[in-house]
């Protein structure tokens, strides 16, 4: 063995060992606990009615929640680069704070909002709104915490790429829309790919907020991870492993989106001029 | 208008930032993105802040060092610092590994580091009870105990400690080892006083992304932990318990704790990097 690779084995074998342990172990665990008393038992445990509504709510949570943070996340880094110099810090300290705030926190907001007593209860109530132990104020709160990612993707690709080409067509005549969707748009659209896959992968594995505002019901106000954890606690393994395989298995889908993404961003910045 | 731009352009004198005009801050972009976020991240904050001090300050203190508060903060945050700093040492020798070793798998083992930010909380959670709890296969069960929690922690911050260090890492100059090498210095002082210097911001950086990601753990712990008030309640937990029965303020009273402990690792966090960028970093 060469000199160079005997020094460097200790170390190796020592993160190998460390991410082994932490990482790999356990989620082959997960896949050999949901299929240990055979395929047959982990599918039905994930068709049943309830694993179903739970797979139906985690995908409605992303499908509202993934739009509207994409769509203000482009806005808020278009702001941030291309804004009034004032707005900056705020609007990047505003961007930031999702980060900041622990899941059950950004729970206990919306409970301090919209519950009986809250802030809005009473007139929620008078309106005949309910978000709390409902599907809509799961999605505000999933909005919350996976808020920042497109933003922050976007915002170094526009600070890189610069104005100049945007100015040139408005001075051709191109509306702010026109020069929006032909110029900017085109130039950000892998840091909003990534960025969206970021965010959905964030939004379905949300647990903690949810499970604070949902109220957990089951076949109602369960996502697939509330699924998971009733599950696990009801001694009822099975189920809750095969969910888990299934949440596992798009996470795994999305960091190959993330590994594909992340080259192409890569080959991006090193075509620049 | 227009021609004014097209003349600052031509004469080329303005400063890149000066460039970068108010393009698209028409009122109505402006206007509604802060709308928007005003409402769906300040007012909610601004709701626990108010809920935390609705009875005075003093109601406020007495609600978070109450005696199970004050345990779940104290194991919160004892064990995030610990997290952080376990993770510094640890990220920084994946790290190593990943841009200083080359064998088959590594991007493999890339994916690896990276999934953990992936995957749902309490899928991890699952995962770690799966191989270190009852039955557990390997002999070794952390359920219930403060160590559960640990490995946890340290499961969900293992990217933030990685990512901090690699790009700096791979911006290191190998010559500068080089030289100090030819100059006879060993292996162990040239990562002493050349290489561990140069990554010390990164590291500093990842543990603070690391101890605020900790702070507010509650999914990857909460089936391994046990959650036993005065031993293993994590203080997102205690939040939890709280607003299960009904006492809002005092879960809002230890939430703004929280968000002080984070905000002020992340506040130092964006010091820290505007001073290394000052200094040429």
């Amino acid at each position: 063995m060469a000199a160079e690779t005997r020094r460097r084995l200790p170390l190796r074998v020592l993160v190998l060992l460390y991410l082994g342990l932490l990482v790999l172990g356990p989620v082959a665990m997960v896949f050999g606990r949901a299929f240990e008393h055979g395929a047959g038992q982990a599918v039905s445990a994930v068709t049943s009615s309830n694993a179903l509504h739970a797979i139906g709510m985690t995908l409605l949570m992303a499908a509202i929640a993934v739009p509207l943070n994409a769509v203000f996340g482009i806005a808020a880094g278009l702001l941030l680069v291309r804004g009034p110099r004032w707005l900056r810090t705020p609007l990047g300290a505003v961007l930031n704070l999702p980060f900041a705030v622990p899941p059950v926190v950004a729970g206990l907001a919306l409970v301090l909002l919209a519950g009986r007593t809250g802030w809005f209860g009473p007139w929620l109530e008078t309106h005949g709104i309910q978000l709390l132990f409902s599907w809509p104020g799961m999605v505000m709160v999933t909005v919350f915490i996976s808020l920042p990612f497109v933003a922050r993707e976007v915002v170094p690709v526009l600070r890189e790429v610069g104005s100049e080409q945007e100015e040139a067509a408005q001075t051709l005549g191109a509306s702010d829309w026109q020069t929006f969707r032909r110029i900017t748009l085109p130039t950000i659209r892998t840091a909003i790919a990534y960025g969206v896959v970021l965010t959905t992968a964030r939004a379905i594995g949300e647990y903690g907020a949810v499970s604070i505002v949902s109220g957990k019901i089951e076949g109602k106000t369960q996502t697939l991870p509330l699924f998971v954890e009733n599950r696990i606690s009801q001694f009822d393994p099975v189920a809750g492993y095969a969910a888990s395989v299934v949440l596992a298995v798009i996470a795994l889908l999305a960091l190959a989106f993330m590994i594909r993404l992340q080259g192409r961003k890569e080959v991006q910045w090193q075509s620049k001029p | 208008m227009a021609d004014a731009a097209l003349r600052r352009s031509a004469a080329g004198t303005a400063p890149r930032p000066r460039a970068e005009r108010r393009r698209f801050a028409g009122a109505g972009l402006v206007g509604g993105t802060v709308l928007w976020l005003s409402i769906v991240v300040l007012l909610p904050l601004a709701a626990v802040a108010s809920s935390a001090f609705s009875d005075g300050f003093s109601a406020f203190w007495h609600a978070a060092t109450s005696p199970e508060a004050k345990a779940a903060l104290q194991l919160t945050l004892e064990m995030s610092i610990a997290a952080a700093v376990f993770n510094a040492v640890a990220g920084t020798a994946i790290a190593w590994v990943l841009v200083r070793d080359s064998f088959r798998g590594k991007r493999f083992v890339e994916g690896l580091v990276d999934l953990p930010f992936a995957l749902p909380t309490i899928v991890a959670g699952l995962t770690l009870i799966a191989l270190y709890g009852p039955r557990a296969p390997l002999g070794i069960d952390v359920a219930y105990t403060r160590w559960g929690i640990f490995v946890a922690l340290l499961f969900v911050t293992l990217p933030f400690g990685v990512r901090a260090v690699q790009p700096v890492l791979m911006e290191l100059d190998p010559d500068v080892e080089a030289a100090a090498a030819s100059l006879g210095a060993r292996p162990g002082t040239i990562v002493r006083r050349i290489i561990l210097p140069s990554l010390r911001p990164a590291i500093l950086s990842g543990m603070a992304l690391a101890f605020a990601r900790a702070l507010g753990e509650f999914g990857a712990i909460t089936l391994i932990a046990g959650n036993q008030p005065f031993k293993t309640e994590y203080a997102s937990v205690f939040i939890s318990n709280q607003i299960e029965s009904g006492a809002q303020t005092a879960a809002a009273a230890v939430s703004v704790v929280l968000l002080v402990l984070s905000l002020i690792a992340l506040l130092a966090l964006e010091a820290g990097e505007r001073r290394a960028a000052r200094h040429g970093g």
